[in-house]
């Protein structure tokens, strides 16, 4: 409809030529809606990202980044000789690598179960109750926790005591040992049935003629799942693997910080993301945080081209 | 209908009793902290608190209320979430509507620009590095303007009002309404369900942001109810705790003694979250649409 139009007019009066400012001036009403959007993106988005540049200079807030020393390399350096950088890495990689080897199978299995559940109240209570987690914070999430798993009459000390299983109660919020546990455990509770929703979308967009087929075939609501959900859904399913693969390097940050914040944990508890935040906003070291933060930036983008060329290999590519 | 095989009544069995068990672990520490809250603090450190309270009190809520620090906070906390829901959405929607114009010029520039957004970015220093140059540090607009345009929502209203009949705009068009009048009195009456969803996880995020404020903001009085639990939460003893929350109110209990920090820890946070609790169910079904726009519309 539109350019038809346009071409009439172009057609009654052809000589009329319409430069861009012309147009521009003539849909100002139009740029004026993103003007706003897009400044302050320009804003806190671009100019950080220029900001970046800071991490090859001394940076110190009198001189500001114009006058700061460059000096190249020298941060980087020294973050690979710093004696936690192996720790941080570790911690990182572990961390992320348990998130997603527990939290990103789970809501599909979770999906899958209540695709076979057939009474919709009780189906829709499930779902309520577990997208429940994904609206609180995590401080209070963590307040669940630490209350949980208290010394002073938290309910899992408890339970284990009245089982049986401990004679002590055991201040599991400060043994480095369970900590990569807990950071699990309280993220999938909190993500679980958030991230299930697009699953069970996805399954429900499954045509029901190749169930039917299925049935009459002679094969078990267990065979159908395997045979039938899973093989349909694994286009989304790779799309989100490619993504959470992409994201290895955020192992997470709110949950760390406020969970892992005791000294004791540190040596367990401190990734990439904390650490620039320990560094940079703690101790005030701007361009070395800042050169940690585009270390982990690069390796990100180039495990996120690198997932998305192996999807490619399979035919489920993200771009 | 073919019958359930044997085997497959098995397994639904034990798919309902595994939702049961997942449904309780995640409602559980939710009621725990609820019946605590709602049980006095001196009984509860006696122990054995699990699904419903043995003393029965409000107490702890009544010491809440009156904490003006708290107070304070909630405010903050209602303001913030008020304000900056408002104003990100607005904005949101009006760039998103822009760019959802085919005769845009820069359209496809302006895409692209705010797309970049969403692989790269400054990193926390930069941007606090920014915030402070502004001079924004310690003011109320910090928790505010930083975060007002948010890339993911805008993607999930363009794909919407893409979505939209193009008749009525055109015929709007004709009667002579200008782009403006056309969003605020066509469009945007359209998109209920969409500006409930974004609105409630914009309003979900100001609500739960606790990171910023302990980074950006000094002034005890700006500080939102979040950033003063994680403070009030982060201090391990009972008497650090107590000394965190009870600043004016404890003073003017007779009843001190009932009360402790574990049990005015948890009404606080029972405070914070029911807002919450109280609204999403509500537009559960809303959002459900809106999480499959964001996420299978790439």
């Amino acid at each position: 409809m539109q350019e038809k139009s346009e071409i009439t007019i172009e057609r009654i009066r052809p000589k009329k030529k319409r430069n861009i400012f012309y147009r521009y001036f003539k849909q100002f009403d139009l740029q004026m809606m993103v003007i706003p959007g897009l400044l302050f993106i320009f804003i806190f988005n671009y100019i950080p990202m220029y900001g970046v540049l800071m991490s090859f200079q001394d940076y110190n807030i009198f001189d500001g980044m114009r006058n700061s020393p460059w000096v190249g390399f020298k941060h980087f350096e020294m973050f690979f000789n710093d004696p936690r950088f192996m720790e941080i890495m570790r911690n990182t990689i572990v961390i992320s690598g348990l998130k997603i080897l527990i939290c990103f199978p789970a809501p599909i299995i979770l999906a899958l179960m209540l695709n076979e559940v057939k009474n919709m109240a009780f189906k829709r209570s499930v779902q309520t109750i577990t997208y429940l987690p994904h609206f609180l914070s995590w401080v209070i999430v963590a307040g669940f926790a630490m209350s949980i798993l208290a010394t002073d009459n938290g309910s899992l000390n408890i339970a284990l005591e009245k089982a049986g299983l401990i004679d002590e109660p055991i201040n599991f919020l400060a043994i480095p040992q369970y900590f990569w546990t807990i950071i699990v455990t309280t993220n999938l509770w909190k993500s679980i049935g958030f991230a299930s929703i697009v699953y069970i979308a996805a399954i429900a967009g499954v045509d029901q003629q190749l169930y039917e087929a299925a049935a009459l075939d002679g094969a078990s609501r267990f065979k159908q799942m395997f045979l039938i959900t899973i093989p349909s859904i694994m286009p989304i399913i790779v799309i989100f693997f490619i993504l959470e693969v992409g994201n290895l390097l955020n192992a997470g940050f709110e949950d760390l910080l406020i969970l892992g914040d005791d000294a004791i944990l540190r040596s367990v508890s401190d990734v990439l993301d904390t650490y620039v935040y320990r560094v940079g906003i703690g101790s005030g070291r701007y361009s070395y945080a800042t050169a940690i933060g585009l270390f982990k930036a690069v390796i990100s983008v180039g495990l996120l081209t690198l997932a998305n060329y192996l999807a490619r290999k399979t035919g489920n590519s993200l771009w | 209908m073919i019958k359930p095989t044997f085997g497959d009544r098995i397994m639904i069995f034990m798919i309902y009793v595994f939702l049961i068990v997942l449904a309780f672990v995640t409602f559980y520490p939710f009621w725990n902290s609820l019946v605590i809250s709602f049980n006095t603090g001196k009984d509860t450190m006696l122990g054995g608190i699990t699904f419903w309270p043995r003393e029965f009190t409000l107490e702890n809520y009544q010491i809440v209320f009156q904490d003006k620090r708290l107070l304070n906070a909630f405010m903050i906390t209602i303001l913030r979430t008020a304000i900056g829901t408002f104003l990100s959405v607005l904005v949101t929607a009006l760039l998103a509507y822009g760019l959802s114009k085919k005769e845009l010029i820069g359209r496809n520039f302006f895409m692209i620009f705010c797309l970049l957004t969403m692989f790269f970015s400054g990193g926390l220093i930069p941007t606090f590095l920014l915030v402070r140059g502004l001079g924004l540090m310690d003011s109320f607009w910090v928790m505010i303007i930083p975060s007002l345009v948010l890339v993911w929502n805008m993607i999930i209203f363009r794909t919407f009002f893409n979505q939209l009949p193009k008749g009525l705009e055109e015929s709007a068009k004709i009667d002579g309404c200008g782009n403006w009048q056309i969003f605020f009195r066509i469009v945007l009456p359209l998109s209920g369900p969409v500006i409930a969803t974004l609105s409630l996880f914009t309003a979900v995020f100001h609500w739960n942001d606790w990171f910023f404020p302990s980074i950006y903001i000094t002034s005890e009085n700006l500080i939102p109810i979040q950033t003063l639990l994680r403070q009030v939460l982060n201090s391990n003893t009972v008497t650090s705790q107590m000394s965190q929350l009870d600043a004016g109110a404890l003073s003017h209990m007779s009843s001190v003694a009932k009360v402790t920090g574990k049990s005015l820890s948890m009404a606080t946070m029972m405070v914070a979250t029911i807002p919450i609790m109280l609204v999403y169910p509500f537009v559960q079904k809303h959002f459900v649409k809106g999480v499959l726009i964001g996420s299978l519309k790439e």
